[in-house]
């Protein structure tokens, strides 16, 4: 990623045509963060200005806030320029308060963990 | 080097970018640098249903360091030059 001039910014690998856009930014762990690109370097250190996490558990979402983000660079899996004319979601997903992603977010936790022990119980069964 | 040219090469063309976390983008290449960070233009995720986060990304950056395969259009590859460039480049250019 080479310092792009004005001129070729937008032929350039560089992060520089995303500057003082909306952007997502998908993280090695999973988690998704939105936020205004403000700075970045070769590394993909990334700054994000008013970022949010955005937590999708099934059909239901939410957007914590977080606030001014620096992002080291290694973490950083992809960054989006999101598209203003598209819907940033499918239509039949539901904005819910943080309480509520939080439980689904257990919810779903827990039944994955209980699946995980029924299959452990029944694994004398040679399932596979 | 071999690659960098190679992926230069590619520009314009529409490619598929698997990544490590099994996230599957298929784009126009737009341009690629010497981490091979790539830039994809047009983009659609190719489970779309499984990751809905990425419906209205367009156009994106792919970090090199998490890519995992690459696929090419068939067209994409002349094999004689890349055979003379690769025996090039083992020779130490």
């Amino acid at each position: 990623m080479s310092w792009a001039g004005p001129d070729d910014s937008f032929l350039s690998t560089s992060l520089a045509s995303f500057l003082d856009k909306k952007l997502i930014v998908l993280l090695r762990d999973g988690r998704k963060l939105l936020g205004t690109l403000c700075s970045f370097d070769q590394f993909a250190n990334a700054v994000l200005l008013g970022a949010c996490e955005r937590v999708i558990v099934g059909d239901l979402y939410c957007d914590v806030p977080l606030g001014l983000y620096v992002i080291r660079g290694e973490n950083v899996v992809l960054i989006g320029e999101l598209d203003h004319e598209r819907d940033e979601l499918p239509a039949n997903m539901k904005k819910v308060s943080e309480a509520e992603i939080r439980k689904a977010e257990k919810a779903e936790r827990d039944a994955k963990d209980l699946k995980g022990t029924m299959r452990k119980r029944m694994e004398f069964l040679d399932l596979d | 080097m071999l690659f960098f040219s190679y992926f230069k090469e590619l520009v314009g063309k529409e490619v598929t970018v698997e990544l490590k976390n099994d996230l599957a983008i298929r784009g126009i290449l737009h341009s690629v640098d010497q981490y091979l960070n790539i830039k994809l233009e047009n983009t659609r995720v190719v489970d779309q249903d499984k990751y809905p986060h990425m419906l209205s990304v367009r156009n994106c950056f792919i970090r090199g360091s998490v890519v995992r395969y690459v696929q090419l259009p068939p067209d994409g590859v002349d094999i004689d030059i890349l055979h003379d460039a690769t025996r090039r480049e083992a020779r130490g250019g």
